[in-house]
Order: C-alpha cells, then structure tokens, then sequence
C-alpha cells in the first residue's frame, strides 16, 4: 500500500475542523456548517469501511504500516493496524457522524467550535488506536483531554466546570507515570517502536514497576474501581454527544491499551499483576452495579453501568483466554454502541423535559412508543440479552474467566443478574408506570433525526449479536498470535 | 589580533549605542529614529553573529578570556532574536504611555551587549564585567515608568537583590580564585578537585548568586514584584533575555569550571530544581495578577530546565536549550496576548480581566488557548515536547526521582493554566477591548502561535542546532 491511508484517516477530521474554522461563526451558518462536518466525518466513516475490506484477516502482522522519520534518530512516526485496533477505528468513525447528527437540539450556542472539538476529538481518537510508536501513541491520548475540556466545560450542565477539571486532572495525573515508562523504555531497550518491542522484549526486573506506570494511566482512564470517580461527573454534565464520544471511545482506549501495550509487552508483570486486575474488576463489577441501583439521575446510572461493563472488559482481557479477550474486544465494540445509544436516548427526553431524573418520568410507553421501543432495545442490550451484542461479549469474557479461575467467573456472573436490575428497573421506572408528571403528556416522539440515530445504532446491536462472525473473524488471528506470544515469552523468561 | 572578526558583533553593538546615545541626544524629537535605528542595529548585530561565529567550533580569543563556541554563538543568537521581538512590539505600549523615549531602546541594546559578553565569557573578570553591565541597564529599565509607584518599587527591589546576589556571585568567585589562582574558567578547572573543602562554599556561593540572577527556589523573592511592578515590555525582556543568558553562565559554570566537581554541585541543580517546579507550580495556583502569575509560572519553566542541567550530559544540556528556546516563544505568545488586552488607553493585568473573552475575542482567545495548554505541557502542542525532551535526558541518567517529581509538579501545574482557560471559555464575558493593536504585535502573535502549533510536524530541525553543543 503506498496511499498513506491510515494517515489520511488520522488527518481528514482536522482538515475538515480547520475548514469550518474558516467559516463565519454565524447562527445563520449553522446548517452549511453541520454538513460540513457531517460530509467529513461520513467520509472518513467510508475510508474506514474501505479499510476493513481491503483488510486481510488471515495476517496476524500488522497492515497498512507507514514509518517516516519524525525526531531524528530518535521516534518514528508509526502508524498500522491488525485485527484488534481496525475495529476501533471503525467504532470512531461510526460514532462520530451519528454525534454530528445529534447536536440538532442540544447544543444551543457556537455550533461551529463544537464540532470542530468533535472532529479534531476524532482525529486524536483515531491516531490513538493506529499508533504503532510508544511516544506517537501517548501523543494521541493526551491530546484529546484537550478537546474533551472543552467539550465538557463549555457546552456541559451546571456543575461543568468541577467536572472539567476533575477529568483533566485524574487523566493527566495517571498518564505521567505512563510517560515516565515510556521514556525508560526508551533507554532500556534503545526503541519506541512497538513492532520491534514486541520481538525484543524487556527486561524481567524493569517489567512489574513498567506495567505498574502503564497500568496508573489505563486505569484511570477505563476507569477501574477505585480511580472511576471522574466519569459519572465527566458523564453527567457532558453534552450528550460528549458523553456519547466519552463512553463509546475513549474509555475503550484503556482497555485496547492494555491489550497492545500491558499484555504484548510485559507478559511476566502481568501474569504477576493478574489477581491485582481480577480483583478490582470483580469490585468494579459488584460494587459499581449497586451504586448504579441506588441512581436518581439516568445518566448517572449509565455512567455506573458503564464502569461495570468495562470492569468486565479487564477481567476477560487478562484472563488470557482466547474466548476471554475476544470476549473482552467485542464487549468493548459493543459497549461503545450500546452506551453511545443509551446516552443519546436519555439525551433525547433531556432535550424535551430537561431533567435527568428518574422520578420525572413514568408511564412514557403510552405517550412515545417508538421511543419505548428503542429505549427497550437498548436496554436489554446493557444487560446482555441472547440475540444482542452485549450478550456475546459478556458470554465470551465468563468463559474464558471459568477456565481460568472459577472463583472470579462465579463473582462476575452475580454481575450480570445486578446489570439486569438496574436496568430494567431503570426501564420500568422511565417507561412503565403511571403518568404522574403532567408536563410529560406534551412531549413527543423521536423526530427524523433521532430515529435515524438510534436505529443506526440498533442495527449493528442486532445484527452482531445473532451473527458476530465478522467481528471474531476480524480479530481471531491477532488475538491468537497474541496469545502465543504471550505464552513464548513467559516461557523464555 | 588575527581572530577580531569573531567579536565583531560585540564591537559593533558597543559602537552602535554610543552612536545612537550621541544621536539621540543632539537631535531633537529623535525617539521614533532611535528607535527604528535600534531594531536595525539588532538585526545587522544578528546577521554578523550568523555569518562569523555560527560555523565555528571553539576558539578562545584575548588570552583565552572569551570563547566562542556553538553554545555561545545559539544563545546570543536566540537573546538578539528575542531582544529585536522585544523592541517592536513595546512600541506601542511605550506611546500609551509616554515613555516612548532614546533610552528605552538604548538600554535595551546596552544589556543585550552585557550579555552577549556574559555568554562569551571564559573568564570570571570577564563575566563579572557582563553581568553588571546588563543588570545596571535592567534596573533602569525596571523603573521606567518612573512616576507609577509600582515601577520605582520593582526598580530598587531589583536593585537592592540584585547587588546582593552579585556580591555573593564576587565572593564565591574570590573564593574559587584563592584555590585554582587563576580566573581562567580552563585553567580553573584543571586546578581545582574535590578534596578542598572550604571550596565548597566558593561553588555554593556562585552558585546561590547565579540562582538569583535566573530566579530559582529559594532565590525568587524578587521575581514576582519585580514582574508585577515594570512595565509590561519590560517584564517581558525580564522573563526571556537574562535567563537566556543566565542560562549559559549557569552551563558554563557547572561544566567548564566545576567540571571536576560533580559530587559538589549535582545535589545542589536538583535541589534548585525540584523546589523550582513544585514551588512554582503551586504559588501560582493563589495568583490573581497576570504578571505575578507569570512570574511565578517562569520559575517552574526554570526548575525544568535546570532539571536538564542537573544530568550532567550533553543531552542534559542540549534539552535544557531546547526547553529555554521552546519557553521563550510561548512567553512571547503570552505576553503578545497581554499586550492585547487594552481598552480606551488602559492595559489591564488581572486574570479576572479575561473573563469570557472567548465571546468577544475568538480568535485572542483560541491564541491563549494553544499557548496555556503548550505551557502546561499537553501534546501535541510544542510546550510538551520540550518537556519530553527534558525527560528523556534526565531518566537517561536514571534519576527517576526528578523526573517524577517533575511531572507530578506539571499536574498542579495544569490546574493553573487550567483555571486561566476556564476563565477564558467558561466564564460571563466582559466589555470588549480595542481590536486595532499594531501590525507587530499581531505578527508575533501570529508568528509564535503557529510556531507552538505546528512544532509537532517539524521536531528535528531545533534539535538538528542543538545537537551541535557539546560542551562536556
């Protein structure tokens, strides 16, 4: 391949955030400027489809590799994909035109730098999970606190500037340590270059305090119990589509993290580290579920979940089963769908009632039965019903946790029946009931726009979940040659 | 004298201001042509110094008193550079308020000379001479607008710690003389080894007047009240230019001279830094004064460079250098943004004054945006790769204390720069200011904005002049 593709992803969403900023900024604009990110951000979905077909799935290496000379003699900028990062890459480009499309009604004020935040938001995004380069790959996952800031202080709700901060400060805090590591693996090994790392390896004595740094940054940011305080605040007061971006991608960062980095490079500290990351998933999976019961505000309660479902992730990545991380990777692809339509269906009865509050609602299923309909989908999604994706996900993830320790599998279980309380009490209290609320009896149903959205949402929930061949294809080899590469070099050392 | 051209600029700056003092003062209503006349003598004095000293490795001159080598010729490059962006965008801060007179300009030329002898210098006596020639400018300058109270106040505060930390810099010097019996900084450090004790106290004391002169923990009383009290352009030539030159002193000290004495000196660079990034970090976090906030945010940038130093390696150097050059444009940035905060002829300072700014002012405040971010350190902008560069010198040496202890103080550190931009976007906004500044001050801006931005696509080309200092 000589057409930098991966690059031209990477680029695209900026080249179209520095067009809009050459727009007038004015309420008038507001349509030309929505297609204008909404045409980028379609396109860049495109090339991604592009790349997925033009992808082959029996390499295991990684494709589509550019390698051009960046610090002299010093960092390369690296760039490819395999099987497990092409699908995050398409999950952003998926998310992100469907959160263009979604600030129809909720973002009132200077349209035009919210989506240029978006879509640079995008590129970062993409770079993150293409990085093939330690200091490209940290460069990318800092960088997007930047945008998402922004997102959350400038366009969030009442309590935004506390939650801003609070975000920037944890992530900032854990990614540090991460920067200390990666600038040590630097001088140990004399590379940043993960492909050539991965063959090298690094040394046993330096690889416990090494994954220890890496660990401090992807915790936070998946977030593990009990560094996870930041997103239910992040959570709330972000803008719907910042939420959206929030749950469905950048918490997926952490977990592909520790995936290419924990797992592929310090295969000794993590075996060593294992019981460590078992037991804040099985805390994170238990504990969170029940603050996520006692929730008053919707979005507060999907931000629980979603640390529950990533504490799912984290078990079934360092179970070191096959079914475990192909488990863990398909419930991250399907989380990011699911909680991205949960968001976006609490957004739309926000944008109408402007409330979040559970007791607001009641009885809607009368009134908006689209609505109902969708919400309950979605719902069922969360909890990992038969015939969605979130199903496979979680299925894959507790077998391979029974092979590898009965005690955790039995402890997550308890989790999935805690997830279906929470939701479908959630469900009943916003949808059943009586029609208490008089001011509810106005509202309408989902107009062109968010029916749009959500069905393109349901779509692939449905479809991976009766048939989930494309994605495990999509992942099988690499997942398996991470795997014998893992057992190699726990072997060697 | 076979070697003159090598201080050609030197002699022609000398020459210049004398002229221009000349000038100025037998020609009336000469301001205006003082003032271009200067900017061009920077520019040619900039030219001359590209052209004969650039290339050259090392060459010492006058009895081996003055070296010019690649770490003398960048850094007097980078003070002429910053001296002549100083000096067109003052002027009109200087008009508003009336104090666009000959000696601004001449002043300034005179302490860039002291310093571009400070750099050169291999010599104690020679230093000496430099040093006290641009800090007896500097406290002129720091009066300038002598009839606001704060002015004079920032004028002799600097005076008065400035004289101190000098006679301590004299001691110190008197000390290491008495020992090696020389003021050579070559023939210094072939005499001198770490068995003596009292010399110790020599290094401490040069050491300690050096701190002052670039504003480290625990020597930074004077920085805030100096910043806050000068004139603006003043504050900015203070945050840029001595440091710069500080800087080399400080490298040439540590490394020519005290070479020998590594045990001696390394405790001490860390300690300076490690005070300088925390106490920075967090006594700006209470700031409400733009320039105190400045002030208190420049010696964190110091306790990172000194940090570089700290290592003992040519990387260690060569990331120093790198950082102060990346530091110098964001503080031109920032201070460019200052400049611009003006309405009906009255500049304003405190951070409240950018309350909601982002409404009025977009393009300003997108500015103020990339520089805070790029100062905090967050990729991709070039303020991180200046600290990634810092970094990576000092875990080379595996000083992984440091280094932590830097970046945790680059967290506190964000939450500052963090509360200036919420100011910016998140807060009501205010009356609007004058958009009609000057073409220079927007072409800085501009120029050193982009400059930030765009680092990330061109890293090698700094590094590439960089890399050719070797001074170990």
């Amino acid at each position: 391949m000589n057409f930098p593709i991966l690059s031209s992803l990477i680029l695209l969403p900026t080249i179209g955030a520095l067009f809009l900023f050459f727009t007038k900024n004015k309420d008038g604009n507001n349509l030309t400027v929505k297609y204008v990110a909404l045409f980028t951000s379609v396109v860049n979905f495109l090339i991604s489809i592009y790349l997925w077909i033009s992808f082959d799935q029996s390499i295991s290496s990684f494709q589509f590799i550019e390698d051009k000379k960046w610090i002299e003699g010093f960092i390369n900028y690296k760039v490819g994909v395999d099987g497990i990062s092409i699908l995050f890459i398409i999950l952003t480009t998926f998310i992100t035109p469907l959160c263009i499309i979604s600030v129809n009604n909720s973002i009132k004020n200077r349209l035009r730098d919210f989506l240029i935040a978006i879509l640079i938001m995008e590129s970062f995004m993409i770079g993150v999970f293409c990085a093939l380069d330690l200091v490209v790959f940290y460069l990318f996952f800092e960088a997007g606190l930047i945008p998402m800031f922004l997102i959350i202080g400038i366009w969030g709700g009442a309590r935004r500037v506390y939650s801003a901060f609070k975000f920037f400060l944890y992530t900032l805090l854990g990614s540090v340590l991460m920067l200390v590591a990666i600038i040590s693996i630097y001088w140990i090994t004399g590379t940043t270059d993960v492909v050539q790392l991965y063959e090298i390896g690094i040394d046993v004595k330096y690889q416990n305090l090494l994954w220890l740094a890496f660990f401090s940054s992807f915790a936070v940011k998946t977030p593990m119990w009990p560094v996870h305080t930041w997103l239910p605040d992040a959570h709330v007061e972000a803008p719907t589509a910042g939420s959206v971006l929030l749950a469905a991608i950048l918490l997926k960062m952490a977990g592909y993290g520790f995936i290419r980095f924990s797992l592929g490079l310090f295969p000794v500290a993590s075996e060593i580290f294992t019981p460590l990351i078992y037991a804040l998933s099985v805390i994170a999976i238990i504990f969170t579920s029940l603050i996520a019961l006692m929730q008053e505000d919707m979005k507060k309660l999907i931000a629980y979940s979603s640390v529950a479902h990533m504490g799912f992730v984290t078990l079934g990545i360092f179970t070191l089963q096959q079914q475990g991380i192909e488990g863990s990777i398909i419930q991250m692809i399907s989380h990011g769908l699911v909680s991205a339509a949960l968001f976006l269906t609490v957004g739309v009865i926000y944008d109408r009632m402007h409330s979040r509050l559970i007791s607001t609602y009641g009885g809607l299923v009368s009134i908006i039965p689209k609505y109902s309909i969708l919400f309950m989908l979605f719902a069922l999604a969360s909890l990992g019903l038969p015939g969605t994706s979130g199903f496979i996900g979680e299925f894959l993830i507790l077998m391979g946790a029974f092979k590898d320790n009965f005690l955790v599998a039995v402890l997550a279980s308890l989790g999935v029946i805690l997830g279906a309380a929470y939701m479908l009490w959630l469900y009943k209290r916003v949808v059943f009931g009586k029609l208490i609320n008089e001011d509810l009896k106005k509202i309408l149903d989902l107009n062109r726009s968010e029916y749009f959205i959500l069905s393109c949402l349901a779509a692939p929930i449905l479809f991976f979940g009766f048939y989930p061949d494309p994605l495990i294809n999509t992942i099988e080899v690499s997942v398996k040659d991470l795997i014998n590469m893992y057992s190699i070099n726990l072997a060697s050392k | 004298m076979e070697n003159l051209n090598l201080i050609l600029p030197e002699i022609f700056i000398s020459l210049s201001i004398m002229f221009l003092l000349v000038l100025g003062v037998f020609k009336k209503d000469s301001s205006k042509l003082v003032f271009n006349l200067s900017l061009f003598v920077i520019l040619i004095t900039t030219i001359i110094t590209i052209n004969e000293t650039f290339s050259v490795n090392r060459i010492t001159l006058f009895n081996q008193s003055v070296v010019i080598d690649h770490l003398s010729s960048f850094m007097k490059i980078i003070t002429l550079i910053c001296g002549f962006l100083v000096l067109i965008i003052s002027s009109s801060y200087l008009k508003t308020f009336k104090l666009f007179n000959i000696e601004y300009p001449i002043l300034i030329l005179s302490s860039i000379l002291g310093m571009m002898v400070m750099i050169s210098s291999n010599d104690l006596i020679v230093f000496y001479m430099g040093l006290e020639l641009q800090s007896l400018a500097l406290y002129v300058l720091a009066t300038y607008n002598r009839d606001q109270l704060k002015s004079s106040e920032a004028g002799l505060k600097y005076f008065v710690l400035s004289a101190l930390s000098s006679g301590l810099l004299l001691y110190g010097c008197s000390l290491v003389y008495g020992f090696s019996g020389s003021t050579n900084f070559d023939l210094i450090s072939n005499q001198l080894n770490s068995n003596e004790y009292v010399l110790t106290f020599g290094i401490v004391f040069i050491l300690v007047g050096l701190a002052f002169k670039i504003s480290a923990v625990p020597f930074h009383m004077w920085a805030p009240d100096v910043y806050e009290g000068s004139p603006t352009t003043v504050t900015l030539f203070f945050t840029m230019v001595p440091k710069i030159a500080a800087l080399t002193v400080f490298i040439r000290f540590l490394y020519v001279p005290f070479s020998n004495l590594l045990d001696q000196w390394q405790m001490i660079v860390v300690f300076l830094s490690i005070a300088s990034m925390l106490f920075g970090a967090i006594a700006a976090i209470g700031q409400t004064n733009i320039k105190r906030l400045i002030a208190y945010s420049s010696i964190g940038h110091i306790g990172y460079t000194l940090a570089g130093l700290a290592t003992a390696s040519n990387e260690g150097i060569q990331s120093s250098i790198t950082y102060i050059s990346i530091y110098v444009v964001m503080n031109l940035a920032l201070f460019s943004c200052l400049l611009m905060l003006k309405r009906n002829n009255q500049y304003y300072e405190d951070i409240d004054d950018l309350s909601g700014l982002s409404k009025n002012h977009p393009l300003l405040s997108l500015c103020l945006l990339a520089i805070l971010f790029s100062l905090a350190g967050i990729p991709p902008l070039a303020g991180f790769f200046a600290k990634f560069y810092i970094f990576t010198a000092v875990l080379e040496q595996s000083m992984y204390f440091l280094a932590i202890v830097g970046l945790l103080s680059t967290v506190v550190a964000a939450f500052y720069y963090l509360r200036i931009i919420k100011i910016i976007y998140f807060d009501k906004e205010k009356e609007k200011y004058d958009d009609d500044h000057s073409l220079w001050l927007k072409f800085s801006l501009t120029l050193s904005t982009i400059l930030i931005l765009l680092y990330f696509a061109f890293p090698s080309q700094l590094i590439e002049v960089v890399s050719r200092i070797n001074i170990i």
